[in-house]
């Protein structure tokens, strides 16, 4: 049977992990290579690094994050943050990384997401899916959440996988470092249009939320970055508890 | 002794270069080429493969000579081989990915997309997913049955013989994630990133 995944997601800045409270309020926690290491050891099911200023600054130490982390961690390392082309995307893979996200690109240009997919093939291609509820559904926002594209999120979740996505990292605005739970009205309204994995993001604070994520939320994987960067939850711990509200999990 | 990956420039590779490398630490040699005298007078030859059937094949088919090499080094000299995920799709007759493709003949079967049962499963499989071993294979060695490994797919391989399958997984049905016919093994798993337990799989290929 397949299992559920659990990804701790590590905001690389400057080469250096990072979390923030709504994209602000930037805090240090350690070495990106190290902490996947320790990630990957205690049983992650992927690793995914997102490199949060990229869009706007130098972002060369991200490959060399990648380079180091992918040869100490044997599980998929997924990178996003800042991708514009398939050089971009080249790069990334050719320095060690399993999977992209794409972001702001994916919405500017869709192209990006149909030639990538077709060139290193639709397993690779994660396009991530930044939402924000409005008051009738949610709308997508690109440059880490700053601008506002007033595209309808799940018709945009179905074009792209039409596209060529391999999944897709729905990401709730609203929910992003709160720490009050998945918005799961969301998820589970994209996962049902959608017959791609959907990775569940932003907003967990407590293991329960990772189980809401799944089961009410509908997603194959849960991303959560705080919970576990803190030492409030170890993957372990989170791997158990999941396990023991009968969600198939690896261990 | 040395092992080589061959590189047809499909696909990301360096988490197989990786792997292997540091599996084989300093003890053997890691050649990445598409030097078709390297591949020939190597003593194992990993095939790796991402992307479509057609895709990998097309690419295999613009080095030329390679098919050939390859043939030569499997078949006719019987040299140890591993092709993982693709790489191992492309030893059928054929492939139905984009358009139906002629593959490499070596295990007689075929490639077809798994069944989603009208949307209930999602596409691509994508994850970690327990492997029903099916028959003893040096392989597999130390490998206990319904170990995790991961997958990324959307097409499985089905061959005629089915004592060429090593392992099975669950997914929509059963499918097959491990084939062996005498020197040629096949993952459709990517053991270089099924951490520990995968870089076992690698070892015993290095060891075989």
């Amino acid at each position: 049977m397949l299992k559920n995944r659990i990804i701790p997601c590590l905001d690389v800045k400057n080469g250096r992990v990072v979390k923030g409270i709504n994209f602000v309020d930037l805090k240090d926690a350690g070495d990106p290579v190290e902490q996947a290491k320790i990630y990957s050891d205690g049983g992650a099911d992927e690793i995914c690094f997102l490199d949060i200023t990229a869009s706007n600054e130098n972002r060369d130490t991200i490959y060399e994050v990648v380079e180091k982390t992918s040869k100490k961690c044997f599980v998929p390392l997924t990178v996003g943050g800042g991708i514009r082309s398939i050089e971009d995307i080249n790069k990334l893979l050719n320095c060690g990384a399993d999977k992209v996200s794409i972001n702001t690109a994916a919405v500017q240009n869709s192209k990006v997401v149909v030639d990538s997919s077709k060139k290193f093939g639709s397993q690779c291609i994660v396009v991530a899916i930044d939402a924000k509820q409005n008051g009738k559904g949610w709308e997508i926002f690109t440059h880490g959440g700053r601008n506002n594209t007033g595209l309808d999120a799940i018709e945009y979740a179905k074009k792209m996988e039409d596209c060529g996505a391999g999944e897709l990292l729905v990401t709730s605005m609203d929910r992003d470092g709160t720490q009050v739970g998945y918005d799961i009205e969301l998820m589970s309204k994209i996962s049902s249009k959608v017959n791609i994995p959907v990775i569940a993001s932003g907003g967990v604070g407590n293991l329960d939320h990772l189980v809401e994520g799944i089961k009410l939320g509908k997603a194959s994987a849960v991303l959560a970055a705080s919970i576990f960067h803190y030492g409030k939850h170890s993957i372990k711990e989170a791997k158990e508890y999941l396990d023991s509200k009968g969600i198939p999990v690896r261990i | 002794m040395n092992v080589t990956i061959v590189d047809y420039k499909s696909g990301n590779i360096s988490s197989v270069i990786n792997s292997f490398k540091e599996v084989a630490q300093n003890k053997v040699k890691i050649e990445v080429t598409s030097d078709l005298n390297k591949i020939k007078s190597s003593d194992k030859v990993v095939l790796p493969g991402q992307g479509s059937f057609k895709s990998c094949i097309d690419a295999l088919n613009t080095i030329n000579g390679l098919v050939e090499t390859l043939n030569d080094f499997a078949i006719k000299n019987k040299k140890p081989l591993l092709g993982i995920c693709v790489g191992l799709q492309m030893f059928a007759d054929v492939g139905y990915e984009e358009t139906e493709t002629k593959g490499l003949g070596w295990i007689p079967g075929k490639v077809t997309k798994i069944d989603n049962q009208k949307g209930k499963y999602k596409l691509p499989h994508i994850g970690w997913n327990e492997i029903n071993i099916m028959k003893d294979s040096k392989i597999l060695k130390d490998i206990k049955d319904k170990s995790h490994m991961y997958f990324v797919h959307s097409y499985e391989f089905v061959p005629n013989d089915k004592n060429a399958i090593l392992a099975t997984t669950n997914y929509s049905s059963n499918h097959v994630c491990a084939v062996e016919i005498e020197n040629i093994f096949g993952t459709q798993f990517h053991p270089e990133k099924s951490d520990k337990i995968g870089l076992k799989v690698i070892d015993n290929f290095i060891n075989l």
